[in-house]
């Protein structure tokens, strides 16, 4: 199925909003799947060229977000001759539809794929209520 | 006190010069259909080339690069683990095949190039052949 498709190139999507710098350096939305299972919410994200270190990920007034940075001095000395994709800075935010146990929140970067498991408060998991 | 090295002012003028080389005809006319996957970039650094291409998701194992004369051609597969019982709220990521050849407008000395794949990037060097290389002729 999926699996045997032959893949297409997908444009990066440069991000609209967000707080403005001072200088109009461009930043990319990263291409995102979100699943959740009963006690989490996964987020996997692709972000190319960007190392650990230089990943912020917070959760502030139930808004998830997060920001990825390349080291653009890996270019230094780089001349282009043929581009078909632009390089910036990663940043998205998620206004998240369940609470979050901000303390539990764990992210591995693997292969420019950065994966978020954002484990589910105790209040907003399901519970079961028998009638009595 | 003016800042004497700005990184910000320094992405946007790199992030101007990309743009303007989008599908220039350095690899040829037409070959830039767009769509084609995996994306690639090129640059000169100083005699060489380097060939900068975006791979997030592919193993190092599930890639596999050839070079036959001047003709590029990178090829593997992109999974996505899906897990169980996961009800899906967003799903952007595309996973699949691709097989990818370009012809490269210069020659290429095959026994000196050097891959690297790291964070999602895969990265090719190609150093330019001798007999390709520019060279200076004495006027006597």
């Amino acid at each position: 199925m999926a699996q045997s498709q032959a893949l297409q190139s997908q444009e990066k999507k440069e991000l609209v909003s967000k707080d403005e710098t001072t200088v109009p350096v461009r930043y990319f939305v990263p291409t995102t799947d979100i699943f959740e299972t009963e006690d989490a919410l996964t987020v996997v994200m692709e972000v190319p060229a960007v190392n650990k270190e230089a990943v912020d990920i917070s959760v502030e007034n139930e808004v998830l977000k997060i920001e990825a940075k390349i080291d653009p001095s890996k270019y230094d000395g780089m001349e282009p001759l043929y581009t078909e994709y632009n390089v910036g800075h990663f940043a998205r935010s998620f206004t998240l539809s369940n609470k979050i146990d901000q303390q539990q929140i764990n992210a591995k970067l693997e292969d420019g794929v950065l994966t978020l498991t954002l484990k589910k408060a105790q209040e907003a998991m399901p519970r079961k209520i028998s009638v009595g | 006190m003016p800042m004497l090295f700005d990184p910000f002012e320094q992405l946007q003028e790199f992030q101007r010069a990309l743009d303007a080389f989008r599908s220039s005809g350095w690899l040829g006319a037409g070959l830039s259909a767009g769509g084609a996957y995996p994306p690639i970039n090129v640059f000169r650094k100083g005699d060489d080339i380097v060939a900068i291409i975006e791979v997030p998701g592919v193993r190092k194992s599930d890639l596999d690069i050839r070079i036959e004369r001047n003709t590029l051609r990178i090829s593997g597969n992109k999974n996505i683990e899906y897990g169980d019982k996961a009800a899906t709220h967003r799903r952007e990521r595309a996973a699949g095949r691709f097989d990818r050849a370009v012809t490269l407008p210069i020659d290429i000395d095959a026994d000196k190039i050097r891959a690297e794949c790291r964070d999602g990037i895969l990265a090719l060097y190609l150093p330019r052949a001798e007999r390709d290389k520019p060279r200076s002729i004495a006027v006597s």
